[in-house]
């Protein structure tokens, strides 16, 4: 091998890995179809109720049970709620909260999983402790005990309540993942390059645990609507007359045979918005992944 | 008579990739023929595929016979049949040759009776005997030990004393020495050649060492890219080679006899260490954690590097280099001892001086497949210290191409992973990253250990090149000599984490003072076959002591080959008496000069 010769200059500046991974996210074909069904979703969830005259809470006493017709698009449901009209301010709710706890909870986990991992000692003894406590605490007791008081803070709260019960087992992972890479020569020679601890789990713990990380955020999505579900259940949550999509199949299910309108369309849509999140998911992971087959560059 | 092996046209695919073409080998009884070549070339493709013990997604065509009966295409049942009694394997890796949940002594029995119809202790005792045999101290109560109990080396020894069990026709060794130390390595050769000498047996040796070949080999074929391109008798090839490749081969591999003068560095010293220590605690009990005990990993060392020069810190595995290394680059106050880096000492910086001293010592590791992020683009590794100082980005954007293309990588490869590189170029990419924030003192630690022969010729002249041009002082660490001997101008030998002798390069390798050095030089093998049969080689008994015991006196008595030769007096005063070392020289109370090459 010899020395090239042309002058280092006249090429062009290489592009970091941000750009990478942004450039292999777009040439993925099916990733990007989810991110697109995506964006369907959210417009038909914010865009939906200024379609239809009705709104999610009004009963129309003159179509009980009503199928599907130019009246009322998606039918009616048992007391004479629009369906559509239900089902986009469902889509609204659980779209959004499925997003936000996804994220919130796997940001948390490993922030908290890496620097336990990373720092060890006695951040990892304090941080480890706490994820036990929360652990072997019954979290449909704390939210049943907080979520009354919670009720004017809305569903931001509610939120935030899902997310604390749901990072706990991916940090302990994230922690066990941590401690592996710590070990391994390119976080070594990021430290004797000097370069910080943070900056070391950002650019080198991180994108190496991100595998998983997606994963796992992935099934999150689905969990936290499901969970938001149960709570709805006992009371707590999404509040009639408010709905969300969980409330919705819950209610629907028995009817799912005999008017399978007021079940299909809200099932169908948690079926698309799920599916459309692991297509994103796959993708963003096989973007990260510099090894990842038929990627390409 | 028939030969004891031929393999005619053997052909050999990995899910239809071209692994093995054409080779043709034949091998007479006790006979030892070296299969030589770089990693890739198919020799140990070719060796599995003689045993039928490739896995499932190879496909193999041609011939092989053992004694005239044909092995391609026969049944499991034959197949094993012959490993069990007429060949033997000796792996590189003996831990996983070993069941680990039985005793070695009744592994190797089992061998004994797979072989011959013997009763239960009478095959333990012969278990007995050839452990005994391959020269395992104590062998009735090692007998009784389970694998992991064992040091890579006795390990090795007693995965010669199972295949020498079965009273095999051919013993197969798939680079048996690879993972070892020199020294251990020159003992095992010697076991080897004793077992084959015992048995009569013919020996496939594979190995990627030409100098270890050129000890042990009566033929030799040298492979490359599946194909055999040269086949002689060991002087031939050696003295003799046709192939424009072996030549190339011999031509690189770096030469532990090659005379060179290194230059006598002036200038100011960059890094002075006096007597540094480095201990670890050891723990027991799994619900409380005791400490039980302390392993000195580094004890005692003394280093010198002047601006422009190149030391080599030699020794063995375990013997606290790595962790030298390690201990200076925390720059942190070392636990014992004194280290100062270019006048500082460490220990009394702040956070700003670490900073800017960081900028003036850089790493190479060992393995660049481990210490570059597999998930970033080269240009963001390179980056990585520039961003660490606070570089701002067209600084970046303009260094990074200038640094590939001053280890000769091409500049527009800045956005390609670390996996779609060769070894040889991610080690370069190694090198770039280091070199990005214009240290002055490069660590280098085992750079080229991960490497083929012919890529660590080029690597080692671009480490050359990179001195030339840059100015730069190296730290080499390296447990192969030979390297050492081609780059180093000092060199500096640890034994069980205590220097033990230091001076410029060519001194040392020609008259060391110290017989630790003496035996590690005479353990390197040389790519000669003459010369290498006609040394006199210095063995050492047994396996580096533990680190987890402090020692009185001389820490290397219990295998100094000079003991023997001492009075009682002079005995006695390395039992009690710690040999000094200061400067150059050896840290020996009868150190003398003994050319060992
Ligand atoms: S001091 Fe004694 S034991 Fe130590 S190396 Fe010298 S002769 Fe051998």
């Amino acid at each position: 091998m010899t020395t090239d010769t042309r002058t280092p200059e006249t090429v062009a500046a290489p592009s970091g890995r941000s750009t990478l991974v942004l450039r292999r996210f777009a040439r993925n074909r099916s990733a990007l179809a989810g991110a697109v069904v995506l964006v369907l979703l959210f417009v038909l969830a914010f865009a939906g109720p200024y379609l239809t005259p009705w709104s999610y809470s009004h009963v129309d006493y003159g179509a009980l049970r009503s199928a599907p017709s130019a009246e009322h698009w998606w039918g009616t449901n048992r007391i004479g709620q629009d369906v559509f009209a239900q089902t986009v301010r469902g889509l609204q709710k659980s779209l959004v909260i499925g997003l936000l706890v996804a994220v919130l909870a796997t940001g948390l986990a490993s922030l908290v999983g890496a620097c336990a991992g990373y720092f060890g000692g006695w951040t990892d003894r304090l941080a480890m402790f706490f994820v036990d406590l929360l652990l072997v605490f019954p979290s449909f007791l704390v939210i049943a005990i907080v979520s009354p008081r919670l009720r004017s803070a809305g569903w931001i709260a509610f939120v935030g309540l899902l997310t604390v019960f749901a990072w706990m087992i991916t940090a302990r992972v994230v922690r066990s993942m941590t401690l592996s890479l710590k070990e391994r020569e390119f976080v070594r020679a990021a430290r004797y390059m000097g370069v910080g601890p943070f900056r070391i789990i950002w650019r080198h713990v991180l994108p190496n645990v991100a595998s998983f990380l997606i994963i796992d955020a992935t099934i999150q999505v689905g969990g936290a609507v499901m969970s938001e579900t149960a709570l709805s259940y006992f009371g707590f949550g999404v509040q009639p007359p408010d709905v969300s999509l969980g409330t919705l199949i819950a209610s629907g299910t028995g009817a799912a045979v005999t008017y399978p309108w007021m079940f299909f369309f809200a099932a169908g849509l948690l079926v698309v918005f799920v599916l459309a999140v692991n297509l994103v998911g796959d993708g963003l992971r096989d973007a990260l992944d510099p090894t990842a087959k038929g990627a390409a560059r | 008579m028939n030969p004891l092996l031929e393999v005619t046209g053997l052909d050999v695919d990995f899910d239809g990739r071209a692994a093995v073409r054409d080779v043709c080998l034949t091998l007479e009884r006790g006979e030892v023929l070296g299969l030589v070549g770089e990693s890739g070339s198919g020799k140990s493709a070719t060796a599995l595929a003689i045993l039928g013990l490739l896995p499932g997604n190879a496909a193999v065509r041609g011939s092989v016979r053992l004694d005239g009966s044909e092995l391609v295409g026969a049944g499991e049942r034959e197949l094993t049949r012959i490993r069990g009694s007429r060949v033997a394997m000796v792996f590189q890796d003996p831990l996983s040759a070993f069941t680990p949940v039985y005793r070695i002594g009744d592994q190797i029995a089992e061998a004994v009776r797979a072989h011959r119809d013997v009763p239960r202790e009478q095959a333990r005792s012969r278990a007995v005997e050839l452990l005994d045999l391959v020269g395992i101290p104590e062998p009735a109560l090692r007998a009784r030990a389970f694998p992991h109990e064992f040091s890579g080396g006795m390990r090795q020894r007693a995965m010669i004393a199972m295949a020498m069990a079965a009273e095999p026709d051919l013993i197969l060794a798939d680079e048996p020495t690879t993972a070892l130390d020199v020294t251990i390595q020159a003992q095992i050769l010697d076991v080897l050649r004793a077992a084959q000498r015992a048995t009569g047996a013919a020996v496939l040796l594979v190995s990627h060492d030409l100098g270890v070949i050129a000890g042990l080999a009566d033929r030799v074929a040298v492979m490359r890219e599946g194909r055999v391109v040269e086949q002689g008798t060991a002087t031939e090839v050696f003295d003799r080679p046709r192939a424009p490749y072996t030549r190339q081969l011999l031509a690189a591999v770096p030469r532990i006899d090659t005379p060179r003068r290194p230059r006598p560095a002036t200038g100011e010293p960059v890094l002075t260490v006096r007597g540094l220590t480095r201990t670890f605690p050891v723990h027991t009990g799994t619900v409380v954690r005791r400490r039980s005990g302390t392993v000195y990993a580094v004890d005692g060392v003394d280093l010198d590097v002047r601006r422009g020069e190149t030391l080599a810190l030699v020794g063995e595995s375990g013997s606290g280099k790595s962790t030298t290394l390690f201990e200076l680059l925390e720059l942190t106050a070392p636990e014992g001892g004194s280290v100062e880096l270019f006048g500082q000492r460490l220990g009394t910086l702040g956070r700003a001086e670490a900073r800017a001293l960081r900028r003036r010592i850089q790493i190479v590791f060992q393995d660049p497949m481990a210490s570059l992020d597999p998930r970033m683009p080269v240009g963001d590794i390179i980056a990585e210290p520039l961003r660490a100082q606070g570089a701002d980005r067209a600084v970046i954007a303009r260094r990074v191409p200038a640094l590939l293309a001053q280890v000769g990588l091409e500049p527009a490869h800045a956005d390609r992973f670390p996996h779609e590189f060769s070894g040889g170029q991610r080690q370069r990419v190694g090198i770039a990253r280091a070199l990005s924030v214009e240290p002055e003192l490069l660590v280098l630690d085992e750079p080229l250990s991960a490497l083929d022969v012919s890529v660590q010729a080029e690597v080692l002249e671009l480490l050359r090149r990179l001195k030339e041009e840059l100015g730069l002082a190296y730290l080499l660490v390296s447990h192969d000599l030979a390297v050492v001997r081609n780059i180093a101008d000092r060199v500096s030998v640890v034994y069980l984490g205590r220097t033990v002798e230091a001076g410029p390069v060519d001194e040392v390798f020609a008259r060391p003072r110290h017989p630790y050095t003496q035996a590690l030089l005479s353990a390197v093998p040389v790519p000669d076959p003459t010369r290498e049969r006609h040394r006199t080689r210095i063995l050492l008994p047994g396996d580096p002591p533990s680190p987890t015991r402090r020692y009185d006196g001389c820490r290397f008595r219990a295998r100094c080959p000079l003991q023997a030769d001492l009075t009682v007096d002079e005995r006695k005063r390395c039992a009690h008496e710690v040999p000094e070392f200061e400067g150059d020289g050896a840290a020996c109370h009868f150190a003398r000069a003994r050319e060992v090459l």
